[in-house]
């Protein structure tokens, strides 16, 4: 039994067809990595998943949860995967600990003490039970990231969906994203990510997504796909990103 | 230039005055607390609403902003009968001055939800939360943080403007200073210190106005 199963999806917007049928299933608790050429759909496949785009063909299951656009079955779909952005998103006017309690209190209706129980657990995890009453222009663009997955971890999600999630940081600050993703991984979270960390794609994922033109054009684990690309494409690909 | 200014013939007024003052008070805080509710509800209508309730928001937003303050008063208060609507002046008022600022600060409020980033709202979506829930708990309070200084001022002109209700027998401050002037003549001390009461008022609600964005807005806006 997977955990998300995307099939024969397609994804147009207007004339332009984004998505041309993927099919993806993927267990609970892999780690997968989406890399692919700019405008390759990965984002779009990415938002699909999460219900922030619709669907024109196929389908996407989550725990079975299925993509469907009114707000009842969205919810459903979207209390068993969260998202992490590439802008962070906060909410500017509510500090790091009232980021992570509103949706459970909103959505959940969870008690605000229960609320706040779970939302310092969070951030302890993700190394910033210090920051719990600072407000976004406090924090350092990593710290941001990194209270943006607690407030996703904080709705319990069976799975995590992270789109270039360390592509607006400085350089220097990659890495304490990536660690607290690492550990996620470590303890068994289900993760799909947009990444352009060829390097982190390789330790972490168990298996990486080559994504070209709306299609999966090439999928296995690390090993097999960096080492051993099969179509031109990808030796293209890779042989244009590490160098 | 040799006017001798007597402020003492006022002095038996006063009570006139003062219930002037608290109506014109009273005015302004039934009118700017539903006028800007109203304002909120049709902004979200405009920008976030269902499609068919966009048109009509439309419409009675351009009707009220290209039409005189003092001809919806007239309206309401002497047309609406026709029709078995009666009103008391002062419930004329208040409807006026709520439709009023309902169609102003729906332009305004609109504005600054309009500036959300796209990014907000899916985050709001992706947690959970339905298109309301994300309107009503992330998008609305930084909304109204961006055009708050805007939003006080058409609340105080608002406020100013109300002076026309005395048109319609409502018993505000500039009724009373109409009142009196009937009354001892001396029009020159008695719209003097009607100026400077409104003057007054105005200042105060601003510095009322920041207080609460103060307190609504604990952080500075950065986004
Ligand atoms: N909202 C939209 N409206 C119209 N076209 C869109 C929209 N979003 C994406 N597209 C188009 O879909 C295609 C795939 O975009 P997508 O963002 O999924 O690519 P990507 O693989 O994530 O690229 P990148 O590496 O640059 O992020 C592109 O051609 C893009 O122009
Ligand atoms: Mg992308």
């Amino acid at each position: 039994m997977s955990l998300i199963e995307i099939t024969e999806v397609k994804k147009r917007f207007g004339d332009n067809e984004v998505l041309k049928g993927i099919n993806i299933d993927v267990a609970a608790a892999e780690v997968i990595a989406f890399i692919g050429k700019s405008g390759s759909g990965k984002s779009t496949l990415l938002r699909c998943i999460n219900g922030l785009e619709t669907i024109d063909e196929g389908s996407i299951t989550v725990a079975g949860a299925q993509l469907l656009p009114d707000e009842i079955h969205l919810k459903a779909l979207r209390l068993k995967v969260g998202m992490i952005f590439q802008q962070f998103n906060l909410f500017p006017h509510l500090t790091a600990g009232r980021n992570v309690m509103l949706s459970q209190m909103v959505v959940k209706k969870v008690t605000e003490k229960d609320a706040e129980a779970m939302a310092r657990n969070m951030l302890d995890r993700v190394g910033l039970g210090h920051k719990f009453d600072a407000y976004q222009e406090e924090l350092s663009g990593g710290q941001q990231q990194r209270v943006a997955i607690a407030r996703a971890l904080a709705m319990q999600p069976m799975a995590l969906l992270c789109d270039e999630i360390t592509s607006a940081l400085d350089p220097e600050l990659v890495n304490e994203v990536l660690a607290v993703v690492k550990e996620l991984a470590k303890e068994g979270m289900t993760l799909l990510m947009v990444t352009h960390e060829m390097r982190f794609a390789r330790e972490v994922c168990s298996r990486v997504v080559f994504m070209h033109q709306g299609r999966v054009h090439e999928i296995g684990p690390p090993e097999e796909v960096f080492a051993n690309p099969k179509t031109p494409e990808l030796n293209q690909f890779l042989g244009v990103t590490e160098h | 230039m040799n006017y001798t200014f007597d402020f003492s013939s006022i002095g038996s007024y006063l009570p006139v005055l003062f219930n002037g003052i608290l109506v014109t008070i009273e005015l302004i805080a039934v009118g700017a607390t539903f006028g800007v509710a109203l304002g909120i509800f049709c902004a979200w209508a405009r920008a976030l609403g269902p499609i068919w309730l966009k048109p009509i928001v439309a419409g009675y937003v351009e009707l009220i902003r290209n039409t005189p303050f003092l001809i919806q008063l007239f309206f309401i208060f002497f047309g609406l009968p026709s029709i078995g609507i009666q009103l008391t002046e002062m419930q004329g008022a208040m409807l006026t001055m709520v439709i009023n600022l309902g169609a102003y600060s729906c332009e305004i409020v609109r504005a600054g939800i309009q500036a959300t980033t796209k990014g907000q709202f899916e985050a709001g979506w992706s947690l959970g939360m339905t298109r309301f829930e994300t309107f009503r708990y992330v998008v609305l309070i930084p909304s109204l943080q961006r055009i708050w200084p805007a939003l006080s001022s058409q609340i105080v002109l608002v406020m100013l403007g109300s002076a026309v209700v005395s048109q319609i027998a409502a018993e505000d401050l500039s009724f009373a200073a109409n009142f009196i002037q009937s009354r001892n003549f001396r029009a020159f001390e008695i719209y003097f210190l009607a100026t400077a009461i409104y003057l007054a008022l105005a200042i105060t609600l601003r510095q009322l106005l920041r207080g609460l964005g103060w307190w609504l807005f604990p952080r500075k806006a950065t986004r």
